[in-house]
């Protein structure tokens, strides 16, 4: 009795740390939302250090970028660890001709098209090694998208709990009422990743999401 | 011109995820804009993206992708049961999704029950 008592406690502890220190925190979103902005922002605030680079021509990011071990602490000194997994933006068109536009050369405009196919792919296969989800929305966009619908709709469907960041709140386009409206069902926090406005709001909401 | 092809829902209910995905992409590839009543599951509409970044090249650019549904929050008790009930049995018939080829559709802009087309040649609005 006691043995088996001494193995349920074990396998709970075991567990209970296992999935505490393997929580896979993915940033997920359309591209330009500020994904990578954000990635930069939690890890130079926890590691002193970026983790993507940033561009203002969509798909920057194309592969899965994870930094591991992010230990993140609030107010009253709860500590919280994850992995933190910037995604690929996802979309559902990707034209080489609009990097073109936007300076770059042929043959780098296709190579940059063809990564971000892949990236997008990525993306979406990653979706279920996900503990919990921030989607990164531009608040200067309307939100009625379908990929942000599609994107959340996905991790509804497969139980991953969602916190909604609305980014760009520094810009005078920005409404967050909008994409509050938009998916009333979650937890909407408006920052600006890249001046670090309501930063800590953004973390105490982290606490939340992922208990 | 701008061609729209009507799918019935009786046109994918029977077949696999992966054929109502290629019967919808086959249609956009040829240049035309899939009117399709219902929509499909979530993880078939994540699929659909996918799938389609795999066809992406010089000529395919790519879709754009909407659904115009009725508001689930609306409908309530006995009658959200009775939907999702129909639904589970019959498949989503609800709404429609409109699916169309990224050189044609510039955008579509979705407010909850009303889809506004822009077309890429002349950016024209189509209501």
């Amino acid at each position: 009795m006691v043995t088996l008592i001494q193995k349920l406690v074990n396998t709970f502890f075991k567990n209970f740390f296992s999935q505490k220190s393997h929580i896979k925190l993915g940033l997920y979103g359309p591209p330009n939302g500020g994904k990578s902005t954000l990635a930069n922002k939690i890890c130079t605030d926890w590691l002193g250090e970026e983790m993507s680079t940033v561009s203002h021509i969509p798909h920057e990011t194309r592969e899965i970028n994870i930094k591991e071990e992010v230990h993140i602490k609030n107010k009253k000194g709860k500590e919280l660890t994850f992995s933190l997994v910037d995604t690929p933006g996802i979309a559902t068109r990707i034209d080489y001709e609009e990097f073109i536009k936007k300076g770059m050369k042929g043959v780098i405009a296709k190579k940059r098209a063809k990564e971000a196919t892949k990236g997008v792919i990525d993306a979406i296969k990653w979706l279920d090694k996900m503990d919990s989800v921030v989607v990164v929305l531009d608040s200067t966009i309307d939100p009625f998208s379908q990929v942000n619908i599609t994107i959340i709709g996905n991790l509804q469907a497969r139980n991953i709990p969602v916190l909604i960041v609305a980014n760009k709140v520094d810009l005078k386009k920005a409404n967050l009422d909008r994409i509050k409206a938009a998916f009333p069902q979650y937890e909407v926090v408006g920052v600006s990743a890249k001046y670090g406005q309501n930063i800590d709001l953004f973390y105490e909401n982290l606490f939340k999401l992922v208990k | 011109m701008v061609t729209f092809q009507f799918v019935p829902y009786s046109g994918i209910e029977r077949l696999s995820s992966a054929k109502r995905i290629n019967k919808l992409l086959n249609i956009v590839k040829s240049n035309k804009i899939v009117i399709l009543e219902g929509r499909l599951k979530k993880e078939e509409e994540a699929d659909l993206i996918e799938i389609t970044m795999e066809e992406i090249d010089q000529k395919f650019k790519g879709i754009e992708l909407s659904v115009v549904y009725p508001d689930d929050n609306k409908s309530r008790g006995l009658q959200k049961i009775k939907t999702g009930l129909v639904n589970a049995l019959l498949g989503d018939r609800q709404g429609l999704t409109i699916v169309g080829p990224a050189s044609i559709v510039k955008k579509i802009e979705q407010n909850p029950n009303q889809i506004e087309l822009f077309t890429r040649e002349n950016n024209k609005k189509k209501d």
